[in-house]
């Protein structure tokens, strides 16, 4: 059990302890970062030479690297020498039923409709050895192995399958792509690897059965999914169940290699922990995702719901290389109160006849900033490139602002780029028609708001659109009337 | 049923209604026509508690209590319906889910029982079958890329559903042809019963042929000038409202 499945706060601050009693001393890794943390790291992964080196070849590219700051976020300065960059495993104090759990947490667990073994696990509940997601998980990696999909932890597949990952690690996001991909590249602490084999159509979402244990994601998560000729995956990251988690710093990457006709479609919902109502606290999401289509007709589509942390500042994109390959970006991002988002998407069209979809809902209320920022390059070698954009704005309220920045950059004329935008308020007129029907207010949010999300629900799994659309809800509530 | 006393309203500072008078009993259908800009559609959402709309003076009461009081979906689970003039478009919201939604909601609110889906189903299916209406409207979003014949048909679906104690239908027969004229007629004919009463806004004689009122009123800037029987109608359209105001001009003088 992880630290980031935490949820209850009040044993965030004094209940933890450190996995490892035996030796103390080896295992608290002190604050800050330098070569020194960087090869702990490493030696306490029993990290072959060759990741080592390259951990440190991306440590010695991050000191040359300067912070960005050209995103539309208002941050905090951040103390990087006052991180801890190595932590094991914690372990969090076991509840012995769910009556003991916080009654507001239980709460939002039922308003999501989460499974009851489920919630016993998120909240912390010792649970025995044969509840059902446990066996389930097990009947399901057997199936897995027996298509050879690998899906696996990043430090697993380090050990079990060291070429593969030496082979992909970093050819999608280098190591000095940016700052924070470079500082993950050096410190990433654990992940997830999925590996599809050629032909093989993966019989299953990846994590839905897995929800519990994805979510043990750690500070500096590193995921690495490589679709073989025509395979297809749909995996999915992350969680709607409330997030409290104590690091404030969160960077991840992830990395997807599809070769021809592999499909990849990666779902992710966000809720991290986003401060409170007066902008104290919360997680500072800095992500960098990409995905390589290096083939013919290889897609991938990126789906995001994201509503959790104080700072959100991602760009899942993908690189059409491959002639005649599709890039896709569905995601809706809200923002309550006092946070910030900034996302969006890069398609890089090299390839020809390559395509791109981009749909994008804002939505923001309190004292909220949401901003979109998109690039659509099209190469010179990109004849008959197409993308189409949607870029929507929905405010809440008239303290909170959306920006729409769409960068578009064409080397080759043959391309073809449509944009929309819009941007607008939940109409009075819409508010009135709804409750004059006997709905309450915040029926009618809720509804207003499913309504103008609905094309990118429509995009995720289907268990998955009923929790992120009720999550939704949560997010919002109390911030109209 | 419904009681309103000398009620006055005013939109950002301009008086609309400026003492307003009316009884609407049990059973009862009552028209109120008027030339543009009389207040006619300002009495419908003072009725159904739109924003915007200050209340300076008088009351309303529907059945025993202060209407007043109430919030506009307080008031729609108590039994008010208003068919909108121009009904709201709301993308991505499919029909089906919306009426669903509405049903139930009114449902609870009233100690009964939430529909399944199956039930929903076969309500909807028999109300639009009795409008003479196409399941396809269930799939589509709400109002979205509606006709304005449709989106008045829809709004006939959503009252004869919610079946409701007071229906105010806001210029329904507006932009009508003849043949949607018909539908939303029969649609408010056969939901005629003793203890449900209509007030239906209208501009134009044309609908209470096909409605037949109890009572007619005219409204003319923002007080009713005349009331009558259903002849009234027919006077109004024969003599236009210019008549009226006339007529009332003399009586105020």
């Amino acid at each position: 059990m992880s630290d980031s499945m935490q949820t209850l706060e009040k044993h965030t601050q004094s209940e933890y302890k450190y996995g490892w009693s035996s030796d103390i001393e080896m295992d608290i890794i002190p604050k800050g970062l330098s070569e020194e943390v960087v090869r702990m790291i490493s030696a306490k992964k029993k990290e072959p030479k060759w990741l080592l080196d390259w951990r440190l070849e991306a440590y010695a590219k991050w000191k040359t690297m300067k912070e960005p700051n050209w995103a539309k976020l208002n941050i905090a300065p951040i103390s990087y020498q006052d991180i801890i960059y190595y932590a094991a495993p914690k372990k969090q104090k076991k509840l012995n039923s769910l009556d003991e759990a916080d009654p507001e947490l239980l709460k939002t667990f039922e308003r999501l409709g989460i499974p009851l073994d489920e919630r016993k696990v998120l909240a912390g509940v010792a649970v025995d050895a044969v509840i059902d997601s446990v066996s389930v998980t097990t009947t399901f990696k057997k199936k897995l192995g027996e298509l050879g999909i690998i899906f696996c932890s990043f430090s697993e597949a380090v050990q079990e399958h060291p070429e593969l990952v030496r082979e992909y690690l970093g050819s999608v996001v280098p190591q000095n792509d940016n700052y924070f991909a470079a500082l993950n590249s050096a410190v990433f602490s654990d992940g997830s690897f999925c590996y599809i084999p050629k032909g093989v159509r993966c019989p299953m979402e990846l994590s839905t059965y897995f929800r519990i244990n994805a979510a043990n994601t750690g500070q500096f998560e590193r995921t690495l999914i490589v679709a073989e000729d025509d395979s297809y995956v749909s995996y999915l990251e992350g969680c709607t169940a409330p997030m409290r988690d104590e690091n404030q710093l969160h960077a991840a990457v992830v990395e997807i290699y599809a070769k021809e006709r592999a499909f990849v479609k990666y779902s992710t919902v966000q809720n991290w922990y986003p401060g409170d109502k007066d902008g104290k606290g919360g997680v500072y999401n800095f992500v960098t995702k990409r995905g390589l289509c290096n083939g013919f007709r290889s897609r991938i589509s990126w789906t995001q719901v994201e509503t959790g942390s104080a700072i959100t500042w991602k760009y899942p994109s993908c690189i059409l290389k491959g002639n005649e390959s599709i890039g896709e970006f569905y995601s809706i991002a809200v923002t309550n109160n006092y946070q910030q988002a900034d996302t969006g998407t890069k398609m890089i069209h090299l390839g020809k006849n390559t395509k791109s979809t981009i749909i994008s809902k804002g939505i923001s209320a309190g004292k909220s900033h949401n901003t979109y920022r998109g690039l659509v390059k099209i190469g010179k070698k990109a004849d008959n490139a197409r993308n189409f954009s949607e870029c929507d704005s929905l405010l809440m309220g008239d303290r909170c602002g959306a920006h729409t920045f769409p960068y578009i950059e064409i080397e080759n004329q043959s391309g073809k780029v449509e944009h929309e935008a819009t941007t607008s308020k939940i109409g009075a007129d819409q508010m009135f028609y709804c409750t004059q029907r006997g709905l309450s207010v915040e029926d009618a949010i809720n509804l207003i708001v499913n309504g103008y999300c609905k094309e990118v629900f429509n995009e995720l799994p289907m268990e998955f659109a009923v929790e992120a659309q009720k999550l939704l809800e949560i997010s919002l509530e109390g911030s109209v009337g | 049923m419904l009681k309103i006393k000398d009620l006055r309203v005013s939109v950002e500072d301009t008086e609309i209604l400026k003492g307003v008078n009316l009884e609407i009993k049990p059973g009862e259908v009552h028209a109120i026509m008027g030339p543009n800009g009389s207040g006619k559609s300002t009495l419908g959402f003072v009725l159904a508690g739109k924003d915007d709309y200050e209340v300076t003076s008088g009351s309303v009461e529907y059945q025993g209590q202060d209407l007043l009081d109430l919030s506009p979906d307080e008031r729609a689970r108590d039994g008010v319906f208003l068919g909108f003039q121009y009904p709201v478009e709301i993308p991505g919201v499919s029909n089906s889910n919306f009426l669903k939604m509405i049903i139930n909601s009114i449902r609870k609110s009233r100690g009964q029982e939430e529909l399944d889906a199956l039930a929903m189903l076969k309500l909807l299916k028999e109300k639009l079958a009795s409008l003479g209406m196409d399941t396809n409207m269930l799939k589509r979003s709400l109002n979205d890329g509606f006709s304005g014949g449709e989106k008045k048909r829809n709004e006939i679906l959503q009252m004869a559903v919610l079946d409701p104690k007071l229906a105010i239908l806001d210029e329904t027969d507006s932009g009508l042809d003849i043949d949607a004229l018909k539908v939303v007629s029969d649609g408010v004919n056969s939901m005629r019963s003793p203890d449900r009463s209509f007030l239906i806004i209208t501009h134009y004689q044309r609908l209470l042929n096909y409605i037949v009122p109890d009572f007619v009123h005219v409204l003319v800037d923002g007080k009713i000038v005349k009331s009558g029987d259903k002849s009234l109608a027919l006077e109004l359209e024969d003599k236009g409202y210019d008549w009226v105001k006339k007529e009332s001009s003399e009586v105020m003088a």
